[in-house]
């Protein structure tokens, strides 16, 4: 596929870059199909099954497609304290979509995520790459009522 | 107010949290408006203040506006900037008094503080390397390459007895000497940043914020071991962390302070940037040397240590964001400076995440030996809303929940560990009577057994066994027999792990079986969760005397769990009742009739 060979073009073909190939080619692609797997296995000279090893060791990387918008709720300590559940249950029922998922539509994924750093606007989402903190309820449903 | 000094500075923070908050359309409408004029508007790093974001600071007046808006611009530009009237309207105020307060230094969060590692941050543009330099930076680093044998930059690191600030402790100096002692033609150095305690987010505010701090520590630890190549290993969900690093390598390379001949020097040595992918084991140095090697991140057995045999099998120091941070400090101070802060065995100063219910979040950098009571009451202003200091949380997934009555206990790394807890990496999470210290626990422990590598069976089957009893117990399923058990196994865990996430996984555990061992016993016993955080465990009811029969309860229950006809009073059937908690967010706030009870009928 063009759109591989163009990612892996500015590696050098090291074993060491195994990670950073996957990332990159999950950065340019949204996930990891296994078409790509196969391809970085051949380009880095490795087998296969470390390849899926390692990524499927490393909770970033995913093998399904996700939806154009990606909703991370925080489920860090902080935004745990300050009712993080809560809020995840509450975009479940908006979205109609549980942790993991993505809506049949391809429109919306749902993740949860260990600490996205904002601890003191707890509790905090990320939409896309955009932070939204000091979260309620009533605040996430008009949040997600705008995308 | 009117200021004797006038502005000339215009500092707006650009930190993820003010970000979050619109920082970025402040900053913009700023440049805008002074585009013609010859103040010099900046944007910054973290102030650690992200709760009262978006943060604005004149300098050098030292004005901070606190939550402002980009509506706000315009009269700060016409009433502070061109006529020295600060708008009183936007200051900070005092929780308490409701005084606006003008001065940064002035604010209480600030005025108990000591920033040494967080001195640059806020105050200068992490994107300009000559901003830092302004601020003294890169001195340390010339210094050491003219002034200074490996031998004595090593021998002052442990003269200032710093300790390792990424979690253990390990005396620094220390480490670079057994790293400078192995004999090898190929070492390297690393810098953690995975920083993996949810809850804490001191390294990336470091990394935000000042980044050349670090890159300076890293060459001066590279000079001194003999390393040539340093790799920074930071969270991929730090993006910004990412993106300002990557700049101020780039920036270093250009004014030839990494790359050939550093500083006009025989020595080399450059710095890559490399992106973690998401595990918290990660951050345990060999787990984390595997995982730059292209391989799953399992850690491995120690001796030998990263400092024998690291990388590629190749000698490496490992050392954390903010020990590297300090480094310029101590070089540029002396160690004398350094050592007269903290406690006889933990000198310096500690960063924390101040988070949790807690008036005043943020970031907080004190002189080791501090209370609890201190940075609690005293920086944080005390507990949301008054509501009654229940524990505070230190040390993430590797730490454990201190009780009130250890409140005053001086804080550093032995006091910590001889309590049950950890410094860890600075997480520092107040709990006030709303949080059950049960589900702590087995918040934690689903988290430590969800990201256990799997591949030592006590970690791997110890902490689910140990998780299947909080599950019991959370949804009062558990005997009282379960009590000794989760303990058992808990010590179990603790000494047979192979790494530091089994050993220090059973702690949270441990320590509020320790404090809180009533609050297990009221689970199992009495069926009762105090804090009405256990849904299995609370029961709701309709009061009689508030009800108006709106139906509002009625018509949004999922269980059809309510029973009563219009305008009569609701009352909730038990038995179908899975205490969802709808009821009691439908019930108009003006009539509050569900009300929420600690156990079950
Ligand atoms: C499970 C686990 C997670 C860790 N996470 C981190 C981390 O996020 N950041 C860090 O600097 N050290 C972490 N450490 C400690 C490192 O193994 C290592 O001790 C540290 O990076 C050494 O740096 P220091 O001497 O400057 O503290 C972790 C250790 C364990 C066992
Ligand atoms: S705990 Fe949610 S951002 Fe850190």
């Amino acid at each position: 596929m063009q759109d591989l060979d163009n990612i892996l073009s500015s590696f050098e073909g090291k074993s060491g870059e195994l990670i950073p190939v996957l990332q990159k080619i999950q950065n340019e692609l949204g996930y990891l199909s296994e078409e790509a797997m196969l391809r970085a296995a051949e380009f880095l000279n490795i087998p296969e099954s470390k390849v899926f090893g390692v990524a499927s060791f490393y909770s970033q990387f995913r093998f399904t497609p996700t939806g154009r918008n990606k909703i991370t709720v925080c489920e860090g300590t902080a935004c745990h304290v300050k009712g993080a559940k809560g809020i995840k249950e509450e975009i479940s029922r908006i979205k109609g979509i549980e942790d993991g998922e993505t809506s049949s539509c391809m429109e919306y994924t749902l993740e949860g995520v260990a600490c996205i750093g904002c601890c003191a606007l707890a509790p905090c989402i990320t939409i896309n790459d955009d932070v939204h903190g000091r979260l309620d309820k009533k605040k996430v449903s008009d949040i997600l009522k705008e995308i | 107010m009117n200021n004797s000094k006038r502005t000339e500075k215009v500092l707006v923070c650009c930190g993820t949290g003010c970000v979050s908050a619109g920082s970025e359309k402040i900053l913009d409408s700023f440049k805008k408006k002074l585009s013609d004029s010859d103040f010099d508007v900046k944007p910054t790093g973290c102030h650690g203040y992200c709760q009262q974001g978006p943060l604005v600071v004149t300098e050098p007046d030292g004005v901070l506006y606190a939550r402002a808006g980009e509506e706000d611009v315009q009269e700060i530009v016409n009433s502070h900037i061109e006529n020295g009237k600060t708008v009183d309207r936007l200051l900070y105020k005092d929780p308490v008094t409701k005084d606006p307060i003008p001065r940064y230094s002035e604010i209480p969060f600030y005025k108990k503080q000591n920033r040494i590692i967080l001195r640059n941050c806020g105050y200068i543009n992490p994107e300009d390397i000559s901003e830092y330099e302004k601020k003294g930076g890169y001195l340390a680093v010339r210094k050491v390459l003219e002034e200074m044998s490996p031998e004595e930059v090593i021998g002052s690191i442990k003269k200032s007895s710093l300790r390792g600030l990424g979690g253990a402790g390990f005396p620094t100096g220390l480490k670079w000497e057994f790293c400078y002692n192995a004999k090898s033609d190929q070492k390297f150095i690393i810098c953690n940043g995975d920083e993996g305690d949810p809850g804490s987010f001191q390294d990336r505010s470091v990394l935000e914020g000042d980044p050349h701090s670090l890159l300076e520590g890293m060459m001066i630890g590279g000079i001194s071991t003999g390393a040539v190549k340093g790799y920074i290993y930071v969270r991929a969900e730090y993006p910004l962390a990412v993106k300002r690093l990557n700049i101020a390598v780039k920036q270093a390379r250009e004014k030839g302070y990494l790359g050939r001949n550093i500083f006009n020097s025989s020595r080399d040595f450059d710095i890559e940037v490399f992106l973690g992918a998401g595990a918290f084991v990660c951050g345990e140095e060999t787990a984390l040397i595997r995982s730059i090697e292209g391989q799953r991140g399992t850690p491995r057995h120690r001796p030998p240590y990263p400092a024998q045999s690291g990388l590629w099998g190749s000698p490496t120091l490992i050392n954390n964001v903010k020990t590297y941070a300090s480094v310029p400090n101590i070089i540029n101070n002396g160690t004398e400076w350094f050592t007269r802060m903290g406690t006889e065995k933990s000198k310096g100063t500690a960063v924390f995440s101040l988070t949790g219910e807690v008036a005043n979040c943020g970031l907080i950098e004190v002189p080791m030996g501090i209370t609890l009571r201190e940075i609690i009451f005293g920086i944080g202003g005390g507990t949301t809303d008054g509501s009654k200091f229940k524990a505070a949380q230190i040390g993430g997934p590797s730490g454990g929940c201190l009780p009130a009555d250890m409140l005053d206990m001086p804080i550093d790394f032995d006091s910590l560990k001889d309590a049950g807890a950890m410094m860890g990496s600075g997480g520092l999470v107040v709990m006030n009577e709303n949080t059950c210290m049960v589900d702590i626990a087995r918040y934690f422990l689903e988290f430590t057994q969800k990201e256990s590598c799997g591949d030592c069976s006590p970690c791997r089957l110890g902490t689910r066994q140990m998780l299947d009893i909080l599950n019991d117990i959370v949804e009062g399923k558990a005997k009282p027999e379960d009590i000794e058990l989760l303990s058992e196994l808990a010590d179990g865990v603790k000494s047979a792990s192979l790494c530091g996430l089994g050993q220090t996984a059973p702690n949270p555990v441990l320590t509020t079986l320790r404090y809180f061992r009533n609050e297990y016993e009221e689970h199992i016993n009495d069926k009762l969760c105090r804090a009405r955080k256990c849904k299995a465990l609370i029961s709701y009811k309709i009061n009689p005397e508030k009800c108006t029969g709106c139906r509002l309860c009625f018509k949004n229950c999922p269980e059809n769990a309510i029973e009563g006809e219009a305008k009569k009073t609701h009352s909730i059937i038990q038995s179908k009742c899975t205490r969802c908690g709808i009821c009691i967010e439908k019930c108009p706030p003006k009539i509050s009739a569900v009300e929420c009870y600690a156990g079950v009928e």
